[in-house]
């Protein structure tokens, strides 16, 4: 069985000795998993504090949907664990590679194609056992689906970075796998439409997904019972297809190959086309667009906020730039303010996630 | 001196706010001396009707500048005491910020004010196909800005989330007057999760002044099975057996024999009153999904020892099902002159555990205990009748409540499901919590608010509070001192 493939390894004594002697010498840690995701975030210089180590299932009961895991355990094998029990962890994540780590995919809160329809690495979390930098161990959240006791920190860690602590354990809310599923493909030409029509699609009452766009076809998916999805697959016509969302979530797609300049821009997602004619990828029902090419980053970030979007400098970009949209300077002051009530020292990965914390 | 703070802080509000908009008469403030948790009271020194975010940044600024205590209050309907007025402070009532501001087909978002009624929404997006998804019982009443504080739940949450999961953005105005726009609508955060941080905040970072919220398709058809059990385990094993067969109810729920009865007597839903459970659950998706998950919904209640399952036929005896147990408050309530609600949750494999415990903690106490539990998600409603007429009986009621919830942290659940922890669960806080996460949880408010104008004293309960607690705690029951008051 999976579960005894992944190795009971209790590192909490020696991570804690590692925080508080940092704190102690003036140290700044970054902190490593299974390094899949080291490119998503402003460079760290500082010692490394590997964690991939520290794994093991602490408790996962499969009718209660609920897994609680220390952060170590390699994503493969918790897939295949929830596999093995048709559950699933319902937001996809991107594996980039097979070294990938719960801890990092939660540090990261990078979600996959099911994003828009099912939910982010947000909220599926419902617990996190954290190492402060202070050396303290605390526990927020819990182990059930519904609990309101103390502020929601867990949450807090899920696209923080690592910034914040260091997850030591998490418990995260699975879900049954999908009896079956089916992609169907579409041409649609022109982004507008598109972007109209798949959002007329998600206000139906559809087991809906996934969906992308790329070079004038669209592609969705369907998920649920055989007979909800042979019948809505039946209603919608297209062509049947196969093996686009891995290709999609783990940045395969042809799209990703090439070597330019690649922008990641969130918006509201009915928003209409910024950039017509030009080389884009879209996912999410328009949530989430890739931009390839020579674009001036401050530019385009000017561009997204009026619309209320940001931009991230996901690859290739001026390595000086803040890889994540700026905050304006409120925001900033309580980005600054909540690190240190977690990191008085700014030991934990300084700069990855703004180069102001 | 209270008195002369009063006028003159009614002084100052009136310059920028309608005179009847400062509410200072004592007949006027008793209104909103409590929350739905009644048993818990006090006047405030002034209540303040806002009905722009202007106004709203104007009473903030003043108030944080003078150190006045600000509660935000929409419906009232908190079960914990959230809105539970601070002596030396104002209340601030949103309930007149209640305009839908746009319903939007397209990208399926309603942007409203905090007062908007939560079933409001869902009324005001049926003719487009669409619905609000998280129902608290409260919800023809309770307000989305009361929703978000405490971050609501309702019987529909295990298959389409809690609040946190159905609002997009909020705006806020912190204690400095500032508006913040707290995002997730493009469903990838700008720095830190900062709106999963807000939702369940009880008021403590903020005033939410409008939220963004997510709707979904309404379900082209939902169905409901009824299953009777002549033993709660078995009721709770199909459930389990239910959810571990890969299905997920849009809403289960079970109710033990004096809730039946009591709800039965109430509605007249046909309810098996001899059972000594009921287990409701309802299917919802396209007509053939649901159909095939109706059998086997009943095949599992049946092999898990259901002595009865029944379908309701049509939508009205759909909704007649579910009327008993929207109504089980109130109709517990027509049982006894007073009823308290509890709000645990626990791992579902640990109910009979639990029950078996709260049956003998009823014996024990001598007061009845009803059972009312969102089955699939684990949040149990443990409500204790009593009477406080009688002296002392309040405050057994309370220690029965606390015994209860203690019990919920030892089988690996939490003290507060949906209801949150206002005033209510502050000494259950210093249990699940220790010294370390409590003030982990005081340094992220004050990166809000500094000076601790929002709800002070409600949901964290201090390090002094938390040494009085534990040392009663240790005496188990006998608290030393009882005449004196305890919050």
């Amino acid at each position: 069985m999976t579960q005894q493939r992944i190795p009971q390894n209790d590192l909490e004594t020696e991570l804690v000795a590692s925080v508080v002697q940092a704190v102690a010498s003036g140290t700044v840690l970054k902190i490593t998993g299974g390094g899949s995701k080291t490119f998503y975030g402003n460079p760290v210089e500082a010692q490394t504090l590997e964690v991939g180590m520290h794994t093991g299932v602490i408790d996962y009961d499969p009718a209660e949907l609920v897994i609680t895991l220390r952060s170590g355990c390699k994503l493969d094998h918790v897939e295949a664990l929830l596999a093995e029990n048709n559950q699933m962890l319902g937001f996809e994540p991107l594996h980039l590679g097979d070294k990938a780590t719960i801890g990092g995919v939660l540090a990261s809160g990078l979600a996959g194609p099911r994003r828009a329809y099912a939910g982010g690495v947000r909220d599926f979390i419902l617990g996190v056992k954290l190492l402060s930098g202070r050396g303290e161990i605390m526990n927020f959240g819990g182990r059930v689906i519904k609990n309101v006791a103390g502020f929601d920190v867990s949450r807090l860690m899920v696209g923080a970075q690592g910034t914040l602590g260091i997850i030591l354990e998490a418990s995260l809310r699975v879900i049954p796998q999908f009896e079956t599923e089916q992609s169907l493909g579409f041409e649609h030409s022109n982004v507008e439409s598109y972007i109209r029509w798949i959002n007329q699609l998600a206000s139906k009452p559809l087991p809906l997904s996934a969906s992308s766009w790329y070079q004038g076809r669209s592609t969705i998916r369907l998920s649920g019972s055989q007979q909800g999805v042979d019948s809505a697959a039946a209603n919608l016509g297209g062509t049947k297809e196969t093996g686009t969302w891995e290709q999609l979530r783990e940045q395969r797609h042809d799209f990703f190959t090439s070597s330019e300049k690649l922008f990641r821009l969130s918006l509201p997602q009915t928003r209409e086309d910024l950039f017509p004619g030009q080389s884009q990828l879209i996912e999410w029902g328009g949530a989430q667009r890739w931009l390839m090419g020579k674009y001036d980053l401050e530019q385009l970030r000017q561009t997204l906020e009026s619309i209320g979007g940001t931009v991230c400098a996901y690859r290739g970009v001026d390595p000086e730039a803040q890889v994540f949209h700026p905050l304006n300077s409120s925001m900033l002051a309580l980005h600054q303010s909540l690190k240190s009530s977690f990191d008085p020292a700014g030991i934990f990965n300084p700069g990855r996630l703004y180069r102001e914390l | 001196m209270s008195q002369s703070r009063q006028q003159e802080l009614a002084r100052l509000f009136r310059r920028f706010l309608a005179p009847e908009s400062v509410i200072d008469a004592p007949t006027s403030l008793a209104a909103y001396e409590c929350d739905g948790l009644s048993a818990y009271r006090q006047t405030p020194l002034l209540v303040i009707l806002a009905e722009t975010i202007e106004q709203v940044q104007q009473v903030v600024r003043l108030c944080n500048e003078r150190g006045v205590p600000i509660v935000s209050r929409g419906a009232g309907t908190s079960l914990s005491g959230g809105a539970l007025p601070h002596e030396d402070g104002i209340v601030l009532s949103l309930a007149k910020m209640n305009r839908i501001h746009k319903i939007d087909l397209l990208s399926r978002t309603a942007v409203v004010e905090p007062g908007v009624r939560n079933l409001a929404i869902s009324d005001a997006a049926y003719p487009l196909g669409l619905y609000y998804a998280p129902d608290p019982s409260s919800q023809i009443a309770c307000s989305i800005g009361g929703n978000v504080a405490e971050n609501a739940g309702g019987v529909h949450c295990l298959k389409y989330g809690l609040t946190l999961h159905n609002v997009l953005g909020v705006k806020l105005v912190t204690a400095t007057g500032e508006l913040l726009s707290i995002e997730q609508q493009s469903m990838q955060s700008q720095g830190f999760d900062l709106l999963a941080l807000v939702i369940g905040s009880e008021g403590m970072f903020g005033v939410v002044v409008e939220a963004t919220l997510k709707l979904l398709p309404i379900p082209e058809c939902a169905r409901v099975v009824m299953g009777v059990f002549d033993s709660v385990e078995n009721a709770g094993d199909s459930v389990t057996g239910i959810i571990a067969g890969g299905i997920i109810p849009a809403g289960v729920e079970m109710m033990d024999n004096l809730a039946i009865r009591a709800a039965e007597a109430f509605v007249h839903a046909g309810y098996p009153v001899e059972a000594e459970a009921i287990i409701i659950c309802e299917l919802d998706g396209t007509a053939e999904e649901v159909e095939s998950q109706i059998s086997r919904v009943e095949s599992v209640m049946k092999s898990a020892g259901a002595t009865e399952t029944r379908i309701a036929r049509d939508e009205a005896e759909r909704l007649l099902f579910w009327s008993g147990r929207k109504a089980a408050f109130p109709a517990v309530g027509r049982l006894s002159p007073d009823y308290y609600c509890i709000d645990g949750t626990i791992p579902r494999k640990a109910l009979g555990t639990v029950l078996a415990e709260i049956r003998r903690l009823s014996e024990q106490y001598e007061l009845r205990i009803a059972n009312v539990f969102h089955a699939g998600d684990g949040n149990l409603h443990p409500l204790i009748l009593y009477d406080a007429n009688n002296p002392g009986e309040l405050e057994k009621t309370e220690q029965l409540g606390s015994k209860i919830l203690q019990l919920c942290i030892e089988q690996g659940g939490t003290i507060t499901g949906e209801h949150g922890v206002g005033v209510e669960k502050l000494g259950e806080m210093c249990i699940q919590f220790s010294d370390q996460e409590r003030n982990q949880f005081h340094a992220i408010r004050q990166a809000f608010d500094p000076n601790c104008i929002f709800n002070p004293g409600k949901a964290i309960p201090t390090l002094a509070r938390c040494g009085e607690h534990n040392a009663m705690h240790v005496h188990d029951g006998k608290l030393p001192f009882p005449e004196i008051e305890r919050f």
